[in-house]
């Protein structure tokens, strides 16, 4: 055939009419040809809801081909068209009586398609009659409009006792409609109260024999199902296992990662210890398979992987290799690999592991380099025993003088040096060596916290802790405090003159010119001790620390079980709990937010107590716990604006000041060179969202304001980077509210959980860097637990 | 490609019909990363999530609101574009889907409802939704008829297979094709070696035939097309099946375990230097004189910085490919045998930079071949037994093939 193409090709003016005079002609295969350029004119996207009634005219046919199209341009257009839908019920009805066992499957299919309550009220009987019908193919699709029914009208469903009918076809003889009863029943129980899929030893037998018959996504459903059962009996347990055992060979990889779901699930209740362990060794081969397939399939299976081997290292810890990373695979798929490489490194396997990771360390995506020096630190601080062998490979890593190396070696080396106190404080001189490369704050604060740590170690501790104390005011905050601590324990280990006067400097600047008010308070409580006692001060400061505990990440156990009976679902992928982004069973339209509603009236900044969001210290920080919490007031505000104004002109007739008392001001005009900012996080329309005050107190007008988050705990970031406020004048205040999302691409464990680095830009000033504090409450759920070795820092 | 929508279908009223902007401003065009092939495919935009796989120059998205299962959404889409190439001639394109978008739209009503996915096999489609639709009144109580026999196969429990085929000559091809993949460290240590294989079958049958494959190993890592009796195998460790008619991949197999490797390479680069680099390759065949392998192609990375290279090789074809930034090595014909290795040396030469501080990353050699008639995994078919009730005469036919997957030495 030569092709549709040429459906598209019309784009002429007068469209439209052209259709409508060509849908009313009466040889069949033009109009059915104007039905195929109507339908290729709905697929780029134009309005064909117009000529309505002359294409469901062209829907009594019996031209199957001509007909589906019809259905299909119904589907799109009923709810535009309710009034006028009601002209197709007759043709539906009858279709659903049709000889033709394909004929009547598609008349249901279709009008559970239409959300039209006239349409729904007329499917009712039809749909009653094709449960029943003789023909499988007419059941199976019966069985699934049942939940579309009840997505649109629950009560109706229940009303007429499909539910019931639905349970009954989990006995049809036929596995398709089981397995179609399955899915619908399961998607029914999302948004329902009751247990739709209660287990009684005969539905569960019915459906295990149906698994061995249906389609590869019918045993889909019948896995998921089974993994949502809530099995108690060790015979069921058993039963179970052994009949979904052997679809961990099936080709289709969502069928084999949901029976590895069914198996993992069913292990609690197994007590022999042998077959526990058969049934663990059997789990192994089929997940790597998974990672033969496709770069998507691939990233699926590994965070899946991520979470089983946390839980059950046991089912992979012999096939380590697998896990290394081919030059050629995605970079996402790289940072994975990664991830289950560190967890399944042991002392068996470290040396081969280390080879690899040095290797990694001279690739050229600069993320995975840092990984993969991150990882080496992991194993350091993990494996005892092979701790040595790690600091080897950092410093052959860092003579190679690359910079972002040497960085990401020195935070490291800092963890390790913790992990395991006065055992590599020989190398400190090869760190020293580098210092000058160190540009980012997280080496620099790591650095200078070597050096005040071991400062009676390092002949020229006083010399290299002022070389970093020249550009103090401009240093970054967590840089910042680390220096004023490194002042003090040099200070109070060789207290000499030179030493003094560097701590009369720093403490100075630290508690009178800085708005900082963490680096303050640190500063005054150090003055506090070291004139009153120093001897309370030297016990205070060089204190013994407790040894850090392991590096790896590790999951809250609940979380973990959660994501475990999500496995292969996009909660696992996300590793985080579904509810946190299923926005499915709440669907109500929110009003879009425009530009001009968030326009908020000057008001005073000022650095009042309280206001403060420094970066915090290992124990959140007073800004951490005062951070915005559910600003329900503020919502309130929003939804009462009326949207459908322009937009007020900025500083206008701007909306009742909202509560910005409750942001924190992450910038002042001192530091932003005139540009104040308040920031906070919340939630808005069922979503996480970041607010943001900004205050111009410039001679010029700001505009182009964009915004991006460093990768955090979270992986929390704004789903776009443009702040939308309108250009702000000299003197005016406007706020914007960002709305964010989690993206676990995004995710970086080993920053601190209680703040995110914030950079914003306008087109005038360039970029500005903050960080504000946040708490996880406003993902709604828990997130990914941060790792201990956040606490690395302070007393 | 530039994120205009080919074709789209709704099957849930909860996602909003606009996603294609969303998609194009925040992945396609995401500033993110340089290259969006490093982007993850699963991500969460708003209250959306989307799950996006590439075909050519065609992306198949899928957006959802829920809790999904989202191996089942790739695996879909896979099938999907699969389906496509076996309705459009082998071809899933952004023009064959122009083509042919009332068919596809047709089928995309078929494969899935409401989100969840129904019949995808495209040997079972094939029975009830054609390329053309039936027109005359005369067909139409024959495809009544029709109807009720295409549904009543395709919801059963073979419904891969119609009963009413017939051949002449009954015949049976099995090819199993294996991938090896290897990594080896500069110093020539295996770091890491599989083979994946998979076993092709044409089957060209009469009636409802019981075939049964013995296997010489018993491999632990293998899945199988949904027309194999799992749990006979659990417990038989017998392959048996009714076959569907014509081509299928009967099953795939991963092993790590006594692998002959079909090539050594011996590399030896020397940075003499900030101008000159020496490589020295030495290829030897791992197979014995009775096999050959055809179409080697070994590509030696080189620096981006390279000006031109001297090549000397004593079989095949080599020169710098100032695209790929490598040497290409091609041999044609490469003869197994102990006494047989190849080399090639060649004389690098750079230009001299001032800027770039960092050291060649050095990526690996990779090498690309076919092995006719060669296992790696020594996998062997012991028997090939087929039972119907008419007991006819079937031909038997079983070939080997063994290909480079990702075959790569470290320099």
């Amino acid at each position: 055939m030569s092709g549709d193409g040429k459906y598209f090709s019309t784009t002429k003016k007068g469209e439209i009419h052209e259709l409508k005079e060509e849908l009313r002609v009466l040889d069949k295969s033009r109009r059915k040809d104007a039905v195929k350029k109507v339908i290729a004119a709905m697929t780029v996207g134009k309005d064909v809801s117009p000529i309505f009634p002359d294409v469901v005219n062209c829907m009594q046919t019996d031209d199957l081909e001509l007909k589906k199209l019809v259905y299909l341009y119904l589907i799109n257009y009923a709810k535009s068209q309710p009034d006028l839908a009601i002209m197709a019920v007759n043709t539906f009805v009858k279709d659903s009586q049709d000889p033709n066992p394909l004929i009547r499957a598609l008349a249901v299919r279709t009008m559970g398609c239409i959300r039209v309550d006239k349409i729904t009220e007329y499917l009712c009987d039809p749909l009653q009659r094709c449960l029943k019908d003789d023909d499988p193919y007419v059941r199976k699709t019966a069985a699934v409009c049942v939940a579309k029914l009840y997505d649109i009208n629950p009560e109706l469903v229940e009303d007429r006792g499909f539910l019931d009918l639905l349970k009954d076809l989990l006995a049809d003889s036929n596995p398709m409609v089981v397995a179609n009863a399955v899915a619908a029943l399961a998607d029914i129980r999302e948004t329902s109260t009751q247990d739709l899929l209660v287990l009684t030893n005969q539905s569960l037998f019915k459906l295990l024999r149906a698994l061995n018959e249906c389609t590869e996504w019918g045993q889909v459903y019948i896995l998921d199902a089974i993994a949502k059962m809530q099995i108690k009996e060790a015979k069921d347990a058993e039963s179970i296992v052994e009949r979904v055992v052997p679809r961990l060979q099936h080709a289709n990889s969502a069928v084999v990662l949901s029976a590895v779901k069914v198996v993992l699930l069913q292990l609690p209740l197994i007590a022999d210890e042998a077959a526990t362990k058969a049934l663990i060794k059997k789990l192994g081969p089929p997940l790597v398979t998974l990672l033969s397939e496709e770069a998507e399939v691939q990233y699926v299976a590994l965070r899946n992987i991520n979470l089983i081997v946390q839980k059950h290292p046991e089912v992979l810890s012999h096939e380590i290799k697998v896990f290394f990373c081919k030059y050629n695979d995605p970079i996402y798929v790289k940072l994975e690999k990664l991830d289950i490489m560190i967890a399944l490194a042991n002392e068996r396997n470290i040396d081969q592991v280390l080879l690899e990771l040095k290797e990694y360390a001279t690739e050229v995506d600069v993320d995975f380099v840092r990984k993969a020096v991150r990882a080496i630190g992991r194993c350091a601080v993990t494996l005892e025993r092979a701790a040595e062998r790690c600091i080897n490979v950092l410093l052959e890593l860092i003579k190679q003088k690359v910079n972002y190396v040497v960085q990401e070696a020195v935070v490291v080396i800092k963890d390790i040096f913790r992990r395991y106190p006065n055992r590599y404080e020989s190398i400190i001189a090869t760190l020293c060596d580098s210092l000058d490369s160190l540009d980012e704050p997280e080496a620099r604060a790591s650095m200078v916290w070597i050096i005040g740590e071991y400062a009676e170690r390092i002949d020229n501790a006083d010399e290299l802790l002022e070389s970093f104390l020249e550009a103090f005011p401009e240093e970054n905050a967590a840089v910042q405090l680390q220096l004023v601590t490194a002042a003090v324990k040099l200070f109070l280990k060789n207290p000499q003159p030179r030493a003094q006067q560097m701590i009369q400097l720093v403490l100075t600047y630290a508690t009178q010119e800085t708005d900082n008010p963490d680096l303050r308070d640190r500063a005054y409580v150090y003055w506090r001790l070291l004139s009153s006692d120093p001897e309370a001060a030297r016990a205070v400061v060089l204190a013994e620390k407790p040894v850090i505990s392991q590096g790896t990440a590790t999951m809250d156990p609940q979380l973990l079980a959660t994501l475990l009976g999500n496995l292969s679902t996009l909660s696992s992928v996300y590793h985080l709990p579904p509810s946190s982004f299923v926005t499915r069973a709440v669907h109500t339209p929110a009003p879009s937010l425009d530009n001009g509603a968030l326009l908020r009236e000057r008001t005073a900044t000022d650095d009042g107590a309280g206001s403060s969001a420094g970066v915090s210290d290992g124990a959140p920080s007073p800004a951490a716990t005062a951070a915005p919490q559910q600003s329900s007031s503020l919502i309130g505000d929003l939804l009462d604006l009326d949207i459908s104004d322009p937009p007020p002109a900025p500083a206008a007739a701007a909306p009742p000041p909202p509560s910005v008392d409750e942001l924190v001001e992450v910038v002042n005009a001192q530091s932003g060179k005139g540009l104040a900012i308040k920031a906070g996080f919340s939630r808005e329309n069922n979503g996480p969202v970041f607010l943001l005050q900004l205050a111009n107190g410039t001679q010029q007008s700001l505009d182009g304001f964009m915004l991006q988050f460093n990768k955090n705990t979270h992986g929390i970031a704004p789903t776009s980077q443009v702040v939308s406020v309108p250009p702000l004048g000299p003197g005016e205040t406007a706020g914007a509210s960002v709305p964010l999302t989690v993206n676990p691409a995004l995710i970086n464990p080993a920053a601190n959980p209680n703040v995110i680095q914030v950079a914003i830009r306008n087109n005038q000033q360039g970029v500005l860097y903050f960080t504000s504090a946040c708490k996880p409450e406003i993902l709604t759920a828990p997130a990914p637990s941060a790792t201990p070795l956040d606490d690395f820092f302070g007393l | 490609m530039k994120g205009d929508i080919l074709i789209q279908r709704t099957y849930r009223d909860d996602v909003e019909r606009n996603l294609a902007s969303t998609f194009r401003t925040h992945i396609l065009n995401s500033r993110e990363v340089d290259n969006i092939a490093n982007l993850t495919p699963v991500r969460v935009l708003g209250s959306c999530s989307f799950m996006y796989m590439r075909h050519g120059d065609v992306y198949i998205l899928g957006v959802t609101k829920s809790n999904a299962n989202v191996m089942m959404a790739f695996e879909f889409m896979t099938n999907v574009v699969t389906l496509c190439k076996a309705y459009f001639g082998g071809e899933c394109s952004e023009q064959s889907i122009k083509n042919n978008f009332v068919l596809i739209y047709e089928l995309l009503d078929e494969i899935m409802d409401f989100g969840y996915p129904q019949i995808v096999d495209p040997s079972i489609l094939k029975q009830y939704i054609f390329q053309k639709g039936f027109i005359t009144e005369a067909a139409k109580a024959k495809r009544d008829v029709e109807a009720q026999n295409a549904t009543l196969q395709v919801t059963g429990a073979v419904g891969w297979r119609t009963d009413n085929i017939k051949y002449k000559k009954n015949e049976v091809f099995l090819d199993i094709v294996e991938q090896v993949n290897m990594l080896m460290s500069s110093k020539g240590t295996v770091l890491r070696c599989d083979v994946n294989g998979k076993i092709v079958m044409k089957v060209f049958l009469s009636g409802m035939p019981d075939v049964k494959l013995g296997l010489n190993e018993s491999l632990e890592d293998v899945t199988f097309h949904q027309c194999v009796n799992l749990g006979k195998f659990n417990t038989e460790k017998v392959v048996s099946f009714v076959p569907p008619d014509g081509e299928f991949e009967l099953m795939k197999y991963r092993c790590q375990e006594g692998i002959s490797l079909p090539f050594l390479v011996t590399p030896l680069i020397s940075e003499l230097g900030r101008t000159r680099m020496q490589v020295n390759v030495k290829v030897k065949a791992g197979f014995g004189s009775k096999d050959f392998a055809l179409n080697v192609v070994i590509t030696i990375p080189v620096p981006d910085t390279t000006a031109k290279a001297e090549i000397q090789t004593d079989i095949g074809k080599a020169k710098y490919d100032s695209k790929k930034h490598a040497l290409v090595w091609k041999i044609k014909r490469f003869n197994g045998g102990g006494a047989t290795d190849h080399k090639l040396a060649a004389n690098v030469e750079l230009i001299a930079t001032t800027r770039d501080k960092k050291a060649w990353s050095r990526p690996p050699i990779s090498m690309n071949f076919q092995v006719p008639m060669y296992s790696a995994s020594g996998l062997r078919v012991s028997y090939l037994k087929v039972w119907e009730k008419s007991s006819y005469k079937v031909e038997k036919w079983v070939r080997k093939v063994c290909k480079s997957g990702d075959y790569s030495i470290r320099t």
